[in-house]
């Protein structure tokens, strides 16, 4: 930890075996990403995006390479990382709090209340306690998730395309509250997303990922001050990098539209 | 294990959520739509006309006894024999009871234990639906041949009647599986154990609710049938002998004991489904 790397991703490859031949999801990736940073990963359907980043929280395994956490390997989920995962992933048959104390149930833990109650204020759900989710709108849905992800202080926060089902005005919301939550926690935070723009908003780094194999294109600075507003997007600088992703993107896809596609099933 | 290794996919028909559950299936969903003291007095007015109605009809045609009472004879023979047909209700809900418990404890650990191995599920597979579709009243008279005329043979009849039905319902509950659900659950660590009881439990319960109502009403069939064919107590022997001596007003007194035995099982099923498995619909 002490070069101030939070995670460290070398020569990272996973190999899904399919009916149709083993698919090889992501191919020999490197990527750090140092503590207290946002770091944002677009990339088109099948870049691995989603398998890159389910090996950092200790769900799936490497097929070879390695993932690091504060210089340790990676290899079971543990509480230093919270997830947050596409829709909102609440249990429907548990309220709000109960939604919340999940984790310390499995931890087996006492939930720590005053800092969840902070949370909670901090998102605005206070007065939500008791609803069930199938009460809540997808924008409250996700504040649930991310406050279950923040409840027990992981040092790293993973998001698996958290917004991609909200709208564009919920989700403009849920980033300025993303940032608001980083400048006070100063949590690292790993974002997968589809929107270039989303990824531009939050992170101080945007990686592109091409597809099949998922390997890492490159990497674009966003060099913005924080707290940032929705201003920074109609700049120069953010438009062109907008449209240098965009073409990176694009151009891949095009690529890919000639090659046959190994499994009908993206790997995200 | 599950999910370690397949690809992360999220979808939102992979949980299944088309809205199984008692309360989905179930006649008494048209209950809400009851309101004002207008419906409740339509439905009451509607109930006196059919019962009045059929009352008239008989009269009118002077139909034999034997053929098809009167209701008021069916209420007269409810109210006079009441104390004499208790005890066999008595009978027919000890046998009821303990049959389904020992029936559903069996099929729901069963479906919870084969869902875990999906290869043994195939091997299983075939039996379990084979006592599914066998009437286990076939089995009566070779189990009162075995235990006698008791509660035994009938006890079994119900838990082999009741047992498959509750199973097959849960193994449906068991088998939908929420990869999304489970992940979230393991990236806190959880165990095999913890996933079972606070992700899959819950999720099937309503299906085994489901279960436990089509299982209880198949009990208390494989019950009344049982008593049909042997030994000397229970509502179903009543039928057998009441029938046998033309007390058609007791018949039919009885069989309206049973079929309101029935609503009130299919009753209690749907309020604890509604209480319990409710975040479905």
């Amino acid at each position: 930890m002490s070069d101030g790397v939070k995670l460290r991703v070398r020569q990272a490859s996973k190999i899904y075996p399919t009916a149709s031949g083993d698919l090889l999801a992501i191919d020999r990736c490197d990527l750090d990403v140092r503590a207290g940073e946002i770091v944002s990963i677009v990339g088109p359907s099948g870049s691995g995006k989603t398998t890159l980043l389910w090996t950092m929280s200790g769900l799936h395994s490497l097929s070879s390479g390695e993932v690091q956490l504060d210089g340790k390997p990676i290899t079971a989920p543990s509480r230093d990382i919270g997830m947050v995962f596409q829709d909102a992933n609440l249990l429907p048959w548990r309220n709000v709090q109960a939604n919340i104390a999940f984790p310390f149930e499995i931890m087996g833990q006492q939930p720590d209340k005053a800092w969840i109650a902070q949370l909670m204020h901090r998102v605005g759900l206070e007065g939500f306690e008791n609803r069930m989710p199938r009460e809540l709108s997808g924008g409250m849905q996700q504040r649930v998730a991310l406050v279950r992800a923040l409840s027990f202080k992981p040092s790293v926060l993973l998001m698996d395309e958290p917004f991609g089902a909200l709208d564009a005005f919920t989700r403009e919301e849920m980033n300025h509250l993303v940032e608001e939550i980083y400048l006070d926690t100063r949590t690292t935070i790993l974002l997968i997303t589809h929107s270039i723009e989303e990824a531009i908003f939050l992170a101080d780094r945007v990686i592109v990922m091409s597809a099949r194999p998922g390997r890492i294109a490159s990497e674009h600075l966003v060099p913005f001050a924080r707290p940032r507003s929705m201003e920074i997007m109609s700049t120069k600088e953010v438009f062109d990098l907008t449209n240098i992703i965009k073409k990176e993107i694009v151009g891949d896809q095009k690529s890919m539209a000639g090659r046959p596609r190994s499994t009908a099933r993206a790997a995200g | 294990m599950e999910s370690t290794d397949a690809i992360p996919q999220f979808s939102k028909s992979d949980a299944g959520s088309g809205g199984v559950g008692v309360a989905n299936m179930s006649a008494l969903a048209a209950g809400p739509g009851i309101q004002s003291v207008r419906d409740v007095a339509i439905i009451v007015i509607v109930a006196v006309i059919v019962v009045g109605g059929l009352e008239l009809l008989l009269n009118l045609f002077s139909v034999p006894q034997y053929v098809m009472p009167k209701p008021s004879e069916i209420a007269y023979a409810l109210v006079t024999d009441f104390w004499f047909i208790l005890p066999h209700l008595g009978h027919t809900l000890v046998e009821l009871s303990s049959g389904f418990t020992i029936g559903a404890l069996v099929g729901l650990i069963l479906a919870a234990v084969i869902t875990q191995f999906p290869f043994a599920e195939k091997i299983i597979a075939p039996y379990i639906l084979m006592l599914v579709t066998t009437p286990m009243l076939a089995l009566v008279p070779l189990l009162i041949l075995r235990f006698g005329f008791g509660y035994t043979p009938r006890i079994i009849a119900v838990a082999l009647a009741a047992g498959p039905m509750v199973m097959i319902n849960a193994a449906t509950g068991f088998r939908r599986v929420d990869s999304g659900k489970i992940a979230l659950a393991r990236s806190y660590g959880a165990s095999t154990l913890q996933i079972f009881w606070k992700i899959r439990a819950p999720m099937a319960l309503p299906m085994i609710f489901v279960g436990l109502m089509v299982g209880s009403i198949f009990g208390l069939l494989t019950a009344v049938g049982a008593e049909m064919v042997g030994g000397g107590f229970g509502l179903g022997n009543r039928l057998t002998s009441y029938s046998s001596m033309i007390q058609m007003p007791q018949f039919f007194a009885v069989v309206l004991i049973l079929s309101i035995l029935g609503i009130l099982i299919y009753v209690l099923f749907f309020l604890l489904g509604k209480k319990f498995a409710s975040w479905e619909t």
